[in-house]
């Protein structure tokens, strides 16, 4: 009932959704029912692949959420992404017990080879999951807000504002590059045995994931549309065209830009913990800025200020480069920048842009 | 047939001929007797081979060849010897060790030798050289050597080379019984920062049996200390803005085409890149003029970036001015094929570019305190090209369409201004600095694909820093963010200060958001 009402108006939101419930009975079906010799069966390689653009959709959705409608390009969207996930990659490593490499029941493999005593305090609780969930919203969430508060309250707005939230991710990468941070220096943590007791290698699991990450993604898709629809949200499309008459008008531009920068740093946590036991391993890597700035043209591709446009085109893009990679490794790069170029240039409102003005016209 | 052998060669100086006939026989002699005689008729020979001869004997590297007696130089070479003509330096190809013996000396010749060459140089008529021979003795006192210290210091009218060797004399006088004498030593040495004073003046401190000196020891200590931590205040300073300036060189470009257009380049790195490559490329081609090719690089690397810079404006940026975020995007994917295009044509692997030999080396201030001469000119070329930049942008009629045009676009057309050529124009300038900054970091990192990603942060760092639109802004914010980065390393550690310095400028721009330097007046809105 309520989903109607919020999907009510959203034609793209009403076949995105669809979309997803067809490929979320498919693909466990394609994958578990079909058997193996049936060129119709997914292989688990593929249903991992596929969750994990799903996680990316999700991701796509937090950036279009700032981007497209509040107009802060945030280049440092990867960090809470990264920051979820390391979030989750810690309940994952206390998971592994006694099962590493070691043996240590009390530390992770790679704090006995840094000669670690005693697990750091900010490792404590994280052997439990709901303590990792929390902190997989907690963790982005107060630094976005932190953020947020002291950039949006002395009113620095937009290239400034790209270039700190690019300095943020940039100097989280070489915080946590350092081994001196007690979460796994230039590694990062992998290794991952079991989620919630499920073996993660098993097949069933990779489904529940892949299903997770699908069901993350539609209430994703929801809980934006809804603050999109709400006062806050035509508050903050008015603030993206005008922020200084927003202000006089007397509408408190600093605090709904902090809603919605927090949660949308918040959903980011969510996808990147989503993302980690679907890949497996979460290094720094995840935190340079030339993460962040890709994920922002997924969106630019896919069409801004639509949400489902970020979907799309975190998936095109995504499969693209799977594509790309494998077959021309030498060409992505090429193809990756013509499409920043190009849909800068031609595709002001992403491919989304292209199907509803052929809409409008027949 | 010995004696032929020697007169041929030495034909010239028949004076020295009886002697020299006279040496070669006291060397061939066993006793140690005889060659210390030997030695001390070399030291008065004014043989022009006396001193390498001396030198090989030292070093255990003078033979004779069994089958004629004739004197070599050798040299280890796999196994076998290399050998030259002791007396005339001809190179004489290598033989096998069973044809040549070896003429043994021992400590009291070593000592002896090394006092006569000590000796020569000291009283060599190149100051300079003179001034290395006593710079030399400071790192190893040789009590042994007074007496030629003293004779010398009678004569000596250098300066710098005075001073040296009345250190030197003063240091072996703390040894002395008399404590007058050590209390007046102390008070001698305690201007000076060698290593080896302080030293003697740390056991003088711990083991002397007179408090007196003791305590002057102490106080002498104290003073030098200080005097160390200012050269090391100052050498940290010196890293600090060389690494200053390498910041300023790779962000003035971007102070132009940001600061002055308002353009987010984030290709900017790739262009410093280009800059390097275009180094690599000329020296590829020069391999013979490796020192003129770096010259030769900078106007190169100019027009290069300059060109790529102006193309990037004509087909992209200019249809995107207004909308900054999606300059930045666009700009993005430009970088990356601008790199992708260099990994093809150069392959992935770091390429390294040959310093030349005019930029290797360093100048030394003192014993503690040397400057190398890399970073030095590093230094020098950031702050000319800051000048020339500068006298561009207030002495040229580009510069002053381009600050017309910053400033009043509309008013400027009006005037006659073409304003899209002063675009072009305005971003070649800036792409092209950033291609003289690639030269100049080719001197200093290795040059591959990911070069310019590494200064992209950084480099906008420096403008944002310095207050956009201001290039005088970005000279002074990005020494400083140098000078401040280097003090904050030795505690800190290289990266813990490198976020610490990004923390501190995101709270920078949280409490100041145009900068340093903010622009005043009506060009500030925007």
């Amino acid at each position: 009932m309520f989903m109607m009402k919020i999907l009510k108006d959203d034609r793209g939101g009403q076949v995105m959704m669809g979309l997803l419930l067809v490929v979320m009975i498919a693909v466990p079906v394609l994958n578990l029912v079909v058997p193996e010799s049936s060129f119709l069966h997914l292989s688990t390689y593929s249903v991992t692949l596929l969750g994990k653009y799903l996680t990316y959709a999700l991701l796509a959705i937090s950036v279009d959420l700032v981007w497209g409608y509040l107009g802060i390009l945030s280049l440092g969207h990867g960090a809470f992404f990264a920051l979820g996930g390391y979030a989750m990659g810690m309940y994952l490593m206390r998971q592994i017990g006694d099962r590493g490499v070691y043996g240590n029941p009390e530390l992770p493999d790679f704090m006995v080879f840094l000669d670690y005593t005693e697990l750091p305090w900010f490792w404590q609780g994280f052997d439990m999951f709901w303590f990792a969930a929390i902190m997989i919203v907690l963790v982005p969430g107060v630094l976005a807000f932190v953020f947020g508060w002291l950039a949006f309250r002395s009113r620095v707005t937009g290239v400034y504002l790209s270039i700190i939230t690019q300095a943020l991710t940039y100097a989280l990468m070489l915080a946590f590059f350092r081994n001196e941070m007690g979460f796994g220096g230039n590694n990062g943590l992998t290794d991952f045995k079991e989620l919630l007791g499920f073996d993660l290698t098993a097949d069933s699991t990779r489904i529940a994931l892949f299903i997770a990450s699908a069901l993350a993604l539609a209430l994703g898709y929801l809980a934006s549309r809804a603050i999109v629809k709400s006062k806050l949200g035509r508050v903050a499309v008015a603030i993206r065209d005008a922020e200084d008459r927003t202000r006089f008008i007397g509408y408190r531009v600093e605090h709904v830009k902090l809603a919605i920068f927090t949660f949308s740093a918040a959903l980011a946590g969510i996808a990147g913990a989503l993302y980690v036991p679907q890949v497996g391993i979460i290094n720094p890597g995840e935190f340079s800025p030339l993460n962040s700035i890709e994920l922002v043209i997924w969106v630019a591709v896919g069409g801004r200020g639509t949400l489902y446009g970020a979907v799309a085109g975190a998936v095109l893009v995504n499969y693209a480069k799977t594509y790309f990679t494998g077959a021309f490794p030498e060409i992505w790069l090429f193809a990756l920048g013509a499409l920043f170029v190009l849909s800068t240039l031609y595709l002001p409102k992403g491919l989304v842009g292209i199907l509803n003005r052929r809409r409008a016209l027949s | 047939m010995l004696l032929s052998s020697f007169s041929a060669a030495l034909h010239t100086a028949s004076a020295d001929e009886g002697r020299l006939e006279q040496i070669q026989n006291l060397l061939l002699s066993k006793s140690f007797n005889d060659k210390s005689q030997a030695v001390s008729l070399l030291a008065e020979s004014t043989h022009s081979q006396s001193t390498v001869i001396l030198e090989a004997l030292m070093e255990g590297e003078l033979y004779y060849r069994k089958s004629d007696k004739q004197f070599l130089l050798t040299k280890k070479h796999d196994g076998d010897y290399l050998i030259h003509d002791a007396l005339t330096g001809e190179d004489l190809g290598s033989v096998k060790k069973r044809t040549i013996k070896k003429i043994g000396t021992n400590n009291a010749i070593r000592k002896q030798i090394r006092a006569v060459l000590a000796s020569r140089e000291l009283n060599n008529p190149d100051a300079d050289i003179r001034y290395q021979a006593v710079s030399e003795m400071l790192g190893s006192p040789d009590v042994g050597l007074i007496p030629q210290l003293e004779k010398r210091l009678a004569v000596e009218d250098n300066k710098k080379v005075r001073q040296h060797i009345e250190l030197l004399l003063a240091i072996s006088q703390l040894d002395t019984e008399n404590k007058d004498d050590r209390l007046l030593a102390i008070e001698t040495v305690s201007g000076s920062i060698e290593p080896v004073v302080r030293s003697k003046l740390v056991s003088i401190q711990a083991s002397d049996p007179d408090a007196d000196v003791r305590k002057a020891a102490k106080d002498a200590l104290n003073s030098i200390s200080v005097r160390l931590q200012f050269f090391s205040f100052l050498e940290t300073l010196f890293f600090g803005l060389s690494l200053g300036s390498v910041l300023v060189l790779a962000a003035i470009g971007l102070a132009i085409t940001f600061g002055v257009m308002g353009v987010i380049n984030m290709a900017h790195g790739e262009l410093i890149m280009l800059g390097a490559y275009t180094t690599y490329v000329i020296q590829q081609a020069l391999p013979n003029m490796i020192g003129v090719s770096v010259l030769l690089a900078i106007p190169a690397a100019f027009i290069v970036a300059g060109l790529t810079g102006i193309v990037i404006e004509r087909t992209v940026i200019r249809h995107l001015y207004g909308r900054p975020l999606e300059t930045l995007l666009a700009t993005f994917g430009i970088s990356l094929i601008l790199q992708q295009a260099v990994r093809s044509i150069f392959s992935p692997l770091n390429r390294s570019v040959i310093t030349p030999d005019w930029m290797s080396g360093s100048l030394e201030i003192n014993s503690v305190l040397s400057l190398t001469y890399n970073r030095l000119y590093i230094i020098l070329f950031c702050l000319l090209v800051f000048l020339v930049l500068n006298m561009v942008l207030k002495k040229t009629s580009l510069g002053l369409q381009v600050r017309a045009v910053t400033q009043n676009r509309a008013m400027a057309r009006a005037m006659g201004v073409r304003s899209a050529w002063v675009d072009a124009m305005t971003f070649g300038l800036g792409s092209g600095i950033a291609g003289v900054a690639g030269v100049a970091l080719s001197q200093l990192t290795n040059v591959g694909p990911n070069l310019g990603q590494s200064y992209i942060v950084d480099s906008f760092m420096v403008v944002v820093f310095g207050g956009v639109g201001n290039l005088a802004g970005t000279l002074v914010s990005g020494l400083s963010l140098g000078v401040i980065n280097q003090y904050l390393e030795p505690w800190a550690g290289a990266v813990l200060a490198k976020i610490l310095i990004l923390i501190f400028i995101i709270l920078f721009i949280q409490k100041r958001p145009r900068g340093l330097f903010p622009q005043k007046g009506r060009s500030a809105e925007g």
